[in-house]
């Protein structure tokens, strides 16, 4: 039996949009747990651990196709739905770099000298809390969509965005200072090592980046 | 004269499964919001349902089914061969009941309304004569099909508007619900108990002039603001399901609202919608008892308890179903959104009854929330589903007319 008022309701994008950032999050948190295992040369454990980071991976992939799969264009939305999908993405990038640099260090069981793995984690865990902090703003999505996207709401929603982006300056300043000290090592190193090294700072540097993004793409339904 | 016996005894039988129909499937677009907010359990919902459906199909429903009864076929044609007007009353009972058969075996969204009146102005042009058909007041009744979505809809984006200026977007959303939502309470109580007062009671033998009707409005209006407040007073912020807006408690407040305006939605739809199954039912018992239509007999009340009834049983056997399966569907519809679209709806299908409108009581709510999502309230609304329902009347009335003129010469053709 098919009533009509059930019907002209479509699947609302905002609490899977709110899962995805979850596992996204999630995602990007195993990665303390696998730099740790892999300065301790702990290879079996980082293995597991970049398991773990897979198997997140696909589940946010997952939702991201369901997300997409049930927002055609003749929904009506109070905000553009091209946006809400950028989101999306931006979301979803958290969760790809992740499973980059970890796949990058697993695959060539890369060892970082020992004087900058402190330095490292710490950079790693600045990145996590960015992308911490774009988990705490996406979930302001279904107060905004109750609030309509104006008034205090908005403001709180702002605040946290403005937060994320201390965040990731933050990790903009611990990513040259990494980078300086690797400089200052390098000539020590083996110079693909090296390369690689800097690589998958850059990588880990973009985890952040996509946590910004995620908050500039915030902004733009906030403005609407 | 045997034969009116089994004129009344069809007309009785296809009104009763009609108004069945209605119960079975309609009313969960009254109460399957308040169901889904949990605003109201299952049971109570249908202990909610069953009381202002029954009161609004007793004491509002009789305009709409004067309309149907005789508003839309010119009986004075028909002297002399009044029991063509019985057959073709039953022929459009059943050609509405069998199409709405039809269409909700394939999931179409058709209306009650629609049906029946697609099969009046069927059986009346073919089978009696094009001029037998009262083509103004069908007319005004086809604008009001599509005045009645728009209303609603209108006034659904003024009530969520001034719910998200006052409330929603402020520092202090639960303080401001608490302090304003006994005021939407008064106005959802005042304007349903002021139409049915104005238009709805002098049938039942309740006569009163203009200053008391407003004053008996006013005083059963803050009488259930109050009792509103008290309830409202109560709720608790939970700690545990909330972030700094409140936004969870301030639904459960708006939840006792929209209890009201769900009860309003009920004696709406309740006062529409009886006479798409009393209202050729009433028809026929008129030729039957009296021989003619010309006669100013008036609506036997025990036609509308019928109808309400039937309402009622399609409701209590069928209905908690798909309420309880709607209720899980329109989460969206928080009670904040869900109030707004109620009691837009409500309040246009009350005017609708009171003139004598017989409006798709479906339509008029689905205008409503598309108001609600105008003023950004709601997250996602399938225009392509919505597009579909309004012009499925389209579809319908020539579908009604077409089995209704079908069974009209059938019924000829057999019955006595």
């Amino acid at each position: 039996m098919a009533n009509v008022l059930a019907n002209i309701f479509g699947k609302s994008p905002v609490q899977p949009l709110e899962k995805h950032i979850d596992i996204a999050y999630r995602c990007a948190k195993q990665l303390n747990a696998f730099f740790t295992a892999a300065f301790a040369n702990d290879w079996v454990t980082a293995a597991s651990v970049r398991d773990e980071i897979e198997s997140l991976e696909h589940r946010a992939d997952d939702i991201k196709k369901k997300i997409r799969l049930h927002l055609p264009k003749s929904l009506f939305m109070p905000v553009p739905r091209e946006d809400l999908l950028e989101l999306l993405l931006v979301q979803d990038k958290i969760a790809n770099r992740t499973k980059d640099v970890s796949g990058l260090v697993l695959g060539r069981k890369m060892q970082f000298p020992k004087e900058i793995a402190e330095q490292f984690l710490e950079f790693v865990d600045r990145n996590i809390d960015a992308a911490k902090q774009a988990r705490k703003s996406v979930r302001e999505l279904d107060e905004l969509f109750t609030a309509g996207f104006r008034g205090a709401e908005v403001t709180l929603v702002a605040g946290l965005i403005e937060e994320l982006d201390r965040i990731e300056t933050d990790t903009d300043d611990k990513q040259a200072a990494l980078r300086a000290s690797l400089f200052r090592l390098e000539k020590t190193l083996d110079p693909i090592d090296a390369v690689f090294m800097y690589k998958v700072i850059e990588l880990t540097g973009e985890i952040a980046d996509m946590a910004e993004r995620v908050g500039r793409r915030l902004e733009l339904l906030l403005s609407h | 004269m045997e034969a009116q016996y089994i004129y009344i005894g069809l007309a009785g039988a296809f009104g009763l499964f009609m108004a069945w129909g209605i119960g079975a499937n309609d009313v969960a677009n009254a109460m399957a919001t308040s169901v889904g907010s949990s605003a109201l359990t299952i049971k109570q919902a249908i202990v909610v349902a069953a009381i202002f459906e029954f009161a609004g199909a007793v004491l509002a429903g009789g305009e709409v089914t004067s309309t149907i009864r005789k508003g839309i076929v010119d009986a004075n044609l028909l002297q002399g061969d009044e029991v063509l007007l019985i057959y073709g009353m039953l022929a459009a009972l059943l050609a509405a009941a069998v199409w709405l058969l039809i269409a909700s075996k394939n999931g179409w969204p058709v209306s009650t309304t629609h049906s029946i009146v697609g099969a009046i102005v069927g059986f009346a042009a073919v089978g009696i004569g094009i001029d037998a058909v009262q083509w103004g007041k069908v007319g005004t009744i086809v604008t009001s099909w599509v005045v009645s979505p728009v209303t609603a809809g209108f006034i659904a984006y003024l009530i969520y508007k001034s719910v998200q200026m006052l409330i929603l977007h402020q520092d202090d959303p639960l303080v401001r619900a608490k302090r304003y939502v006994p005021v939407y309470i008064f106005f959802a109580a005042f304007t349903i108990t002021l139409v049915t007062i104005l238009k709805g009671l002098t049938h039942v033998g309740l006569d009163l002039d203009l200053r008391d009707s407003y004053l008996l409005a006013m005083a059963i209006a803050v009488g259930i603001a109050l009792a509103g407040a008290y309830f409202i007073a109560k709720i608790k912020p939970d700690p545990k399901a909330e972030k700094s807006q409140h936004f969870y408690t301030v639904e459960k407040v708006f939840g006792v609202l929209m209890i009201v305006t769900a009860c309003g939605m009920a004696f709406a739809h309740g006062s529409n919608d009886v006479a798409n199954a009393v209202g050729p039912l009433a028809a026929v018992i008129g030729i039957a008892t009296t021989g003619s239509i010309t006669a100013k007999s008036t609506l036997p009340v025990w036609v509308l308890l019928i109808g309400g009834g039937g309402i009622v049983i399609g409701l209590a056997t069928y209905g908690r179903h798909v309420i309880a399966t709607v209720g899980k569907r329109i989460t969206q519809l928080t009670p904040s959104r869900g109030f707004a679209a109620e009691l837009a709806a409500a309040t246009t299908i009350v005017i609708a009854s009171g003139t004598g409108m017989p409006i798709s009581t479906t339509h008029t709510l689905v205008g409503a929330v598309l108001g609600v999502g105008m003023a950004r309230g709601i997250d996602a609304i399938d225009l392509r589903v919505v597009t579909r329902i309004f012009a499925s009347w389209v579809v319908t009335v020539p579908a009604g007319a077409f089995l209704a003129i079908v069974f009209f010469y059938l019924f000829k053709l057999i019955l006595p």
